[in-house]
């Protein structure tokens, strides 16, 4: 069936079997970003955001997102470089499989919450394994680059 | 692996009930689960068109709608201070928010899944299901229904005033639980749902708070390679008395 959405901005109509996974399409759409991981909804590799929202793009079908927004790392290049920094800097992408679903997360975080407490960093994030840092390199990047977001958006705002 | 021949977004409830008494239609929930098996499915019905995302609340109840996602649930502010948080604890160990964006209140209460938390939670607590054909019935009910052809509009979660606390226990984070267990005190006594037996959730009921661990015991458990019976049954009564703990803890609503 014909779809139309918005991905990364941009109008798009194309068409998409029933049972394509969202995955498939964006991938299709030369968006190579999106990862396809363990395919039974667990690993977070494939998150993309579904009208601002972080989904599942493995479990959601392409039919699905007929008339709504996606968003995927390529929308978010210069957020995702800034973020990547910080991870560099702390080690915390060593193989750096699942750095994609990690940083579209973390962006989605920095949105959704005010000033995350730890507990609630590690909630957010929860569903994104990483099976190289333990994480503990990764929760450093994060409070830091959040740190660092709250420092640039103060000074702008003064 | 999903095969899906035809894909429907009916516009009412009538044009979606209609197409799925054919035998190979299915309704479509978050398709978290549904896309796992190997299953082939004439027409996937999607009832997001129809307005069933939304979390209604009146004097009497919350009316969850079938499509309202858990990450919904999990942050509806009414609904978590009713329950005292015991919904949001019954939500946020499962998989992340990802998988919770997508994942349906519809999807897991229509599944009656052994392992879902949250038809763990809603069955200690005052709920009933409405049901587009069926009306609406107690979840105590449904949940010993077998599915049919009906289609599930919306959980209502009734405002009776009791106090609710929720535990459960997992090998590890974000996986399913071994047992889930959610314990409701009222005017009337109390009730105790056992869920991830790993059978789907059972309510046991008792004026005595005492007697809710000896109740528990008789329930049958079953291994799975998360656990064995034995530890499962034992598991309960520890979940049970964190419950009540909690429930001391907490007060009177």
């Amino acid at each position: 069936m014909l779809i139309q959405l918005t991905l990364n901005g941009k109008r798009l109509a194309a068409e998409a079997a029933p049972d394509k996974p969202l995955l498939e399409f964006l991938r299709e759409q030369g968006c190579y970003s999106v990862k396809r991981g363990c395919e039974t909804s667990n690993c977070g590799l494939c998150t993309v955001w579904l009208d601002g929202t972080p989904v599942l793009s493995c479990t959601v079908l392409a039919v699905r997102a007929n008339g709504h927004s996606i968003t995927t790392l390529e929308g978010l290049q210069k957020e995702a470089a800034e973020f990547g920094g910080f991870m560099a800097d702390q080690g915390a992408d060593q193989c750096g499989f699942c750095n994609p679903g990690f940083v579209m997360n973390v962006l989605a975080m920095e949105r959704e919450l005010e000033n995350p407490t730890e507990a609630e960093i590690r909630e957010y994030l929860a569903g994104n394994l990483c099976r190289c840092t333990g994480y503990a390199s990764q929760l450093r990047a994060v409070q830091q680059y959040l740190a660092w977001k709250r420092g640039r958006n103060h000074e702008q705002a003064e | 692996m999903l095969h899906l021949r035809e894909y429907a977004r009916p516009s009412d409830l009538e044009e979606a009930w209609t197409l799925n008494q054919k035998k190979t239609s299915r309704i479509l929930g978050g398709t978290c689960w549904l896309r796992l098996g190997e299953r082939t499915i004439g027409t996937g019905i999607d009832l997001s068109g129809l307005g069933l995302d939304q979390i209604t609340e009146d004097e009497e109840a919350f009316q969850i709608g079938a499509m309202v996602t858990l990450r919904q649930l999990e942050l509806h502010p009414g609904v978590q201070a009713w329950t005292q948080g015991a919904v949001r604890e019954s939500l946020r160990h499962i998989v992340g928010v990802q998988f919770r964006n997508c994942a349906t209140v519809g999807g897991t209460v229509w599944g009656r899944f052994g392992f879902s938390d949250p038809l763990t939670c809603l069955l200690a607590l005052d709920t009933q299901v409405k049901l587009y054909r069926g009306g609406v019935i107690p979840l105590t009910e449904f949940i010993q229904r077998a599915p049919d052809k009906d289609i599930l509009e919306a959980v209502i979660l009734r405002k009776t005033r009791w106090r609710t606390a929720y535990q459960s226990f997992r090998n590890t984070e974000t996986d399913f639980p071994v047992l889930a267990v959610c314990v409701s005190a009222g005017a009337d006594g109390f009730r105790c749902a056992v869920g991830a037996r790993p059978g789907r959730a059972a309510l046991v009921t008792s004026a005595d708070p005492a007697a809710l661990k000896v109740l528990a015991a008789d329930l049958p458990y079953g291994d799975n390679s998360r656990a064995s019976a034995a530890y499962r049954r034992y598991l309960s009564g520890v979940l049970i008395g964190r419950c009540l703990k909690k429930l001391e803890v907490d007060g009177p609503c």
